[in-house]
This record gives C-alpha cells, structure tokens and sequence, in this order.
C-alpha cells in the first residue's frame, strides 16, 4: 500500500521549478485574501488561468484559485456555472470526454497534474471522486470496497478484511452493515450506497475527496449523515464539495468559492463569503435574487 | 359538469378510446399464440401416434368384378375422396354416392406383396375382425411382417408350433436371445473392431509419414517401420481373433428360424435373427400398449436408424445437432464478445466505425446458403487443404481437414451467426450507466481493468442474449449444413473412444437435415412421413432445451449483475 503511494509520489516531487513559479505568481496577482492567508505547504491544489472548452464551447474562464489542504472547499453557483466542470479536472475525469480541451495548469502539491508523464491512474488513486448518483458496483459490500485494492493487485485476504473494515468505519457505516458485508451493495439505501461509495473512495487512501453533489440524491436524514461524515473525514483529507445548498455550504465547508457563467467570481473563508460578500453577484445570488 | 358524460356512447367515442387499438393488439397476440400452439399441437399428433401400437385388422376385400383378397393390416387413416377421382383413376364403383370413404392402411410384407402401404375403399370391405393372435413382427429389413406364428424351429427342427400351444413364448424368448447376440456383433463391429481398423489406419499414416519424412536416417526409419510391422502383426492378430468370435456369433445368431402365415394364407420361413421386435398388438391391454409406446420412443430417442432413415432411431442426428451447436457456441461468443468490445469501446466512433458496424448488422441479412458456399470455399477447399498440406501430408491425396466435416460446419455457423453476438453485446455495453464506468475510473482503474471487472460481468446477460438468438438461428439451419459437413448418413458418431475422443474433420448427422433427408429422399414415403413429424418435433424441442438453459443461465446472471435503477 504505502510502497504504491510512494510510487504515486515520486512522479509529482519530479518538477520543483514548477512549484516555485507558481508561488510566484500567486502573490503576485495578490487578488484574494485565502490565498495570501495560506502558507505554501499548505496548499494541496493550485488552479493557474485555467480554460477549459467542450469543442468550440467555452465552459471555464481563466479560473485561478487554490484548495488549502484538509479544509472543506465548496464550489457554489447556479446549474451549469462550471463548477462540476471544474471539479472534474481535479482528478482529469474530463479526460474520457473526447471533444474536452485544457488552457492552463492544475498543480498537486506542486508538479502539474496535466503533464504528459503524469499516469492518470495514480493521479485518481490520489484525488479520489464520489458522484451526485450513488454508483456502487454490482457486487457485494466487502468486494466494493476492496474494489480498489484489488485493482493495485492488493488481494490477501487478511489486509482487505482491515482495509474494508477501516473504511466502512470511516464512512460511518460499519455498524449498519457488518453482518451482511457479502450481500449485494445494490440492496441498500440510497444513503448507505452513498457512503459506501466514500467508504469505497477512501480506501485507496487518496489526499483529495472530490464529491460531486454527494447529497443531492439523498434524503434529508441521509444528507445529515452524509454532512456529519464530511466534518469527521476533513481531519485526514482535503475535500472538495460541489453543492446546489447553500445551507449545506455554509454548513460544511470552511472555504467558499462561488462560480457564475465559468468565471470564478469570489473564493473566500465560508463566515466572510456568506455574510459579507464582497462582489455584487455573490450577494445576489446567497440572498436569492439570482440563481 | 358532470363526470359521467353518458352521451360519449357512439361509435366514435368508442374510436377515440383507443378501444380498436387495444382488440386490434390482442387479436396479434391470439392468433400468433394459437399459430405456435397448432404448429406444436400438429407436430405431436402426427408424429407421436406413430409409436403407437395400432390394432391390427383382418378383412375381405373385394372390388366389385375382382376376386376377393384376405388382408392382414394397420389402419393408417380414413378420408372422404370425390368419386369422379376413383372412377377415373379406373375403379368400378357400384354407388352414386359423391363421395366415398377410403382408408390407407398399413399391409407390411413388402417382400411378399411389393409395397406396404395401400389405399383401400371401406365400402368393399367385409367381415373385418381383430385377432389376438395376428403377430407384427418388426424386422431389420423389409420392414414390418403381418401375419400368424405357425412355429418355431432350431437348425430345421420344430421345437413349438401353434398346436402345441406355446409357441408364442418360445418364440418371444428366441427373439430376445438373437437380439442380445446381435447387440454384441454390434459391440464387435463397431467397437473393438472399429478401433483397431482406426489403429491400423494411424499406423499406415505413421508408415507413409516415414517415407515422406527425408531428413531421418536410414536405420532409424528401418528401426520405426520394424516397429510398426510388429505393431500391425499384433493387431492383425487380434482382428483374425475377433474375426473368429463375430463367426461364432452369427453362427448362434442364424440357428433358429420360425414360420408365419399371411393373411392370405401363405407361409413364410425366415429366421429370427431378421427380429427387432414382435408383438401381438390386439392382445395388449392399454398399460401394455402404454409401455410399448415408451419403449419404442425412447428407441426412437436413442437408437440408430436402419433402412435408409426410415425405421430406428434418430440418436445420432440428435446428437451431431447438439455437438455441433456447443462447438459453435464456444466459437462464436468469445469472438463476438471481443469484436463488440472493439467497436463500442476502444474504436474512435467516427466515419469507418459507423461503416463496420452497419456491414456487420448487414451481414446477419445474409443468405445462410451463402455462408454455405463461403464456407466451402474458403473454409474447406482453401484452409482445410492447407492444414492438410501443412499438418497431415501422409494421408493425402485423401484429404483429412479439405473436406466437408464437424469442425467446418460449426466455423460456417458460427461466422453467420456472428454478427447476431456483436450486435447484442454492443447494445449490452451501450446500456452499462456511464457513472458506473467514471466510479471505476475514479479509483485509479485503468480503463482495460475498469472493462474487466465492471462493464463486461455486467454486460455477459446481453451476450447471453446474443448467444440465444445465435443457438435459435444456428440449430435450426439446415441449408449450408449441406455444404459443409452433414450427411444422410454416418457411419460414427464424431466423439468416440479413440483417442484424441473428439473427431472434428468427421461428417455427422443433423436433425433439420434428417427431416429433409427422410421426408423427401425417402423411398418409403408413407412410411417415414410421421417420423418427419417425430424429427421436427424433437428438433423443436432441442433448440427450445438449448435456449432454455441458456436463458437460465442470463437470468442468473441478471440477477447477480441487475444495474441499477436509474
């Protein structure tokens, strides 16, 4: 396990001019308060005038911004502002689109991640990803969970059944399901389905959980689970949330950025953003007015 | 306004409804329920009384003007005819009747009498009785014998006749004595005597390979055909041994004899090795009539066929359909499987992809005589005489692969059949939800892994599917079968017990072809017409088996692959 994470690492730690050319610029434009609030080695994602286009459509607009590491960062905005879009380059899903093309950089503790030599595999096993539709395999609990490790040719039984039951334990699920672990995973709720699919993300023990609307599809109980996992599991892991709830940002997240039309408009500490916007557009949209 | 609008009664109110609509649907289903039911209801009423043992009829019949003859017979079946067609075709009929009954019956004795079936007119016909002790005697050739056991006989002597009484019993015991000698010529012939000749032939071809085989030294390829001298001396010996017992056993086999009377009063010796089966049809009580029909059904099932397909069983036929579509199925998913996963998830879906495609969905529109004609072509005349210059250059110019056979037939099928797996696989792996592909990916699988061990599990229920619909369209040929590998006859089945077991250059038999073969080549015609009916209906029942287990198969694998709702 390690032994494989090392290996994912080595490929990153190969570029440190990069590193160094984008702490420049970060000071430099000097536009926003999070940025020069956090150190350095406190930056686990760093989005350099990044573009991004579907064939000839324009989804994302110079977008600069950094993810502080082991924080909740939310991404809010009205349908279709690119903010799924721009979650989805985090981990290069938008890859598998064919007509999808990238202006700009992504840095992962600083070596970019849309560099050539980058093996996109180990790169995804790093940014793990939970989509808006719970989507567990059609296998049982314990071999959804395992999916991972097997994938890395993990296949000893006596490190699997430590890794499900970690995982399962770290997605609050362990209790619920540990008498039926070999059923189907598709027999279960929606919500557990859901936090199976993080149990499934966290066992490959990535730095980054991406979720996509986690909770859209989910009842308001199974949300609060949801919610209480997020504020349980940001101790250990930088976590990227995109949401339509403002009420859910506001509740989960410690850093807000807001995204209209592919522009970012403002990224900011969640208490400031929400209470004391300073751009126009974010005021109307958290009041309502828009959106 | 109210809710009940009882104006809206009209005709078309009833229109707009939608009422038509819903009759015109159900009438679909109806008829096309009652067709599938009528074609199955026909198939066993005619091919299942077959095995019935009728009564036998004794009578007098006479033409008007024409002397009276005794007949000995089955009735086969009765209908009306116009009686300007009998007067026609010559016979003096004394009524003014329009129509007349005339009956077909079943006489037997072909050796005596010339044929067996004849259509009699039931009028003329008078003192009809069914005598318990009329005898049919099935025979290896010949076909069926009606008449009266008269006595039995071992080497010329009498040992029962009728006066003594017990004639019967002695007669049936001899029949089963001659019958268990027969079975183990059977098992000499084919068996012990059947390997050995395939013994001699591998050593004849291990012969000529030496004399082909230029770069082996002298002494060492005197050494080798020593070697196989001594080998076939050996089993020349054995031959002559098993040469010895066959003569014995037919020795045994022909020493007793029996004599019968026909109807019309003649006697006939024969022996009783002649005997497949004798019974006394009017004696029998239902449960024995009931458990004769079982016996001869399952003969049916699982015996060979004598006479030019027309009496025995089908077994053989049964079988190559069977070996023959198994075959092709392990060619064809495989293949198909992979060409699908090509096309829907590795190849750009650009101009040509979309080409590719449309020919492949174009190619199950073909003829399947066409694959007949490709598949002796290419398969046979060019790979297969290529693998038998390549591979078996001792037995040329007799050819082992260049020649229509199992293995040729299944790769004929298995290509028409083709495009019927890609095209279900396809549509399989379209429908596996996107999320479940980006969940895989998402966890650091490659896309080959993400294939593996997600989308294909998920799609095998749509190659189960393919691989039905290929199973329907393959067992059924029969059209390019006749090209490629089947016969009417063949002399074994194409798994054995020599080795290498599994015989795929030979012919073999199928059961859509016997049903050709025996209904329209068939000198007996109104003999092998309810064995056509018996063939069809076991074909049905095949292809419905094969499909059946494979549909069992795709159920469980829904259930253990079901995707979600979504």
């Amino acid at each position: 396990m390690n032994d494989v994470n090392d290996k994912a690492a080595n490929f990153m730690t190969s570029d440190k001019s990069n590193v160094k050319a984008h702490a420049i610029n970060i000071e430099s434009l000097g536009r926003n308060r999070v940025e020069q609030s956090i150190h350095d080695e406190d930056i686990t994602l760093t989005v350099d005038n990044l573009d991004l286009y579907y064939g000839e459509k324009q989804a994302l607009f110079d977008v600069n911004m950094v993810i502080p590491r082991k924080k909740v960062t939310a991404f809010i905005g009205p349908s279709g502002c690119g903010k799924s879009t721009l979650l989805r380059c985090f981990n290069r899903m938008n890859d598998l689109i064919d007509t999808c093309r990238v202006d700009g950089g992504i840095s992962l503790d600083g070596s970019n991640i849309f560099d050539k030599r980058v093996d996109v595999a180990t790169l995804r096993r790093r940014v793990g990803m939970v989509f808006q539709k719970p989507n567990p395999f059609p296998k049982s609990i314990y071999e959804n969970v395992a999916y991972g490790l097997r994938i890395q040719g993990i296949n000893k039984k006596r490190v699997l059944d430590e890794v499900v039951e970690r995982s399962l334990r770290g997605a609050a699920l362990w209790e619920e399901v540990k008498d039926r672990l070999h059923d189907n995973a598709l027999g279960m709720s929606g919500g557990q389905q859901q936090r199976l699919v993080i149990a499934r993300t966290i066992a490959v023990e990535p730095e980054v959980l991406l979720l996509d609307e986690p909770a859209s599809a989910l009842d308001p109980i199974s949300t609060l689970k949801i919610e209480e996992l997020i504020y349980e599991l940001k101790d250990k892991y930088t976590i990227v949330i995109v949401t339509h709830n403002m009420q859910q940002a506001a509740r989960v997240s410690d850093y807000t950025a807001f995204m209209y039309m592919g522009k970012l408009i403002e990224f900011d500490n969640t208490d400031i953003l929400f209470t004391n916007p300073s751009n126009k557009q974010t005021e109307d949209y958290i009041t309502g007015r828009y959106g | 306004m109210s809710l009940h609008d009882d104006n809206k009664q009209g005709f078309i109110e009833w229109c707009k409804r939608g009422e038509p609509m819903i009759w015109l649907n159900a009438a679909a289903v109806t008829v096309s329920t009652l067709a599938v039911i009528g074609l199955l209801l026909l198939l066993t009423v005619r091919g299942m009384g077959h095995f019935w043992p009728a009564s036998v009829m004794q009578a007098q019949y006479q033409l008007p003007s024409e002397t009276v003859a005794s007949i000995l017979a089955e009735r086969v079946e009765s209908e009306q005819v116009p009686i300007e067609q009998l007067l026609s075709a010559g016979f003096k009929i004394d009524t003014n009747d329009a129509f007349v009954k005339r009956e077909l019956v079943k006489l037997g004795n072909r050796d005596i009498g010339g044929a067996d079936f004849k259509w009699v007119i039931s009028r003329y016909l008078s003192d009809v009785s069914y005598p318990k002790d009329a005898v049919v005697i099935e025979r290896r050739e010949w076909g069926n014998f009606y008449g009266f056991l008269q006595n039995v006989k071992q080497q010329g002597q009498i040992v029962a006749s009728l006066e003594e009484g017990d004639a019967w019993s002695e007669f049936q015991a001899r029949v089963s004595r001659a019958n268990e000698i027969h079975d183990k010529i059977t098992k000499i012939e084919k068996k012990d005597i059947g390997s050995i000749n395939y013994r001699l032939e591998k050593l004849r071809l291990r012969d000529r390979g030496l004399e082909l085989d230029t770069s082996m030294a002298d002494a060492q390829r005197q050494q080798e055909k020593a070697d196989i001298a001594l080998e076939r001396a050996e089993l020349d010996s054995q031959y002559k041994g098993m040469q010895q017992q066959l003569a014995d056993l037919y020795q045994q086999w022909h020493r007793d004899t029996f004599t019968v009377k026909t109807a019309s009063g003649q006697t006939k010796e024969q022996r009783i090795a002649t005997v497949v089966h004798a019974y006394q049809p009017n004696g029998m009580n239902v449960f024995q009539k009931l458990g004769f029909y079982f016996a001869k059904f399952a003969e049916f099932l699982t015996d060979e066929p004598r006479e030019a397909n027309t009496e025995g069983g089908i077994f053989p036929a049964i079988f190559g359909t069977v070996i023959m579509v198994l075959i092709m199925s392990v060619l064809v998913t495989p293949f198909g499987v992979v060409a699908a996963v090509y096309l829907r998830e590795y190849a750009k879906q650009g101009f040509m992809t979309r080409v590719v495609r449309i020919a492949v969905n174009n190619l199950a529109g073909v003829p399947s005589i066409v694959y007949g004609v490709f598949g002796l072509g290419f398969f046979i005349y060019f790979l297969g005489s290529e693998m038998d210059k390549a591979f078996f250059p001792e037995a040329l110019p007799a050819p082992t692969f260049g020649t229509p056979g199992l293995l040729w037939a299944s790769v004929t099928l298995a290509l028409l059949t083709l495009p019927v797996v890609i095209v279900a696989t396809e549509e399989g792996l379209a429908r596996i939800p996107r999320n479940l592909r980006e969940g895989s990916l998402a966890l650091g699988a490659t896309k080959a892994e993400t294939l593996w061990r997600v989308v294909l599990p998920m799609a095998s229920p749509a190659m189960m599917t393919g691989l039905i619909l290929a199973v329907a369209r393959a067992a059924g040929e029969v059209a390019p079968l006749m090209l490629v590998g089947v016969v009417k006859l063949a002399p074994s089945l194409p798994v054995d017990g020599n080795f290498p077991y599994f015989h795929l250059d030979q012919k073999f038999m199928h059961l859509g072809f016997h049903i050709y073969d025996v209904g329209f080549q068939s000198p007996n015609v109104e003999a092998a017409r309810p064995l056509v009916y018996a063939t069809a209906l076991l074909l049905v029942v095949i292809i419905a088996l094969l499909n059946l287990s494979a549909v069992a198969l795709r159920n469980h694998l829904r259930e253990k692959y079901k995707s979600l709702e979504m």
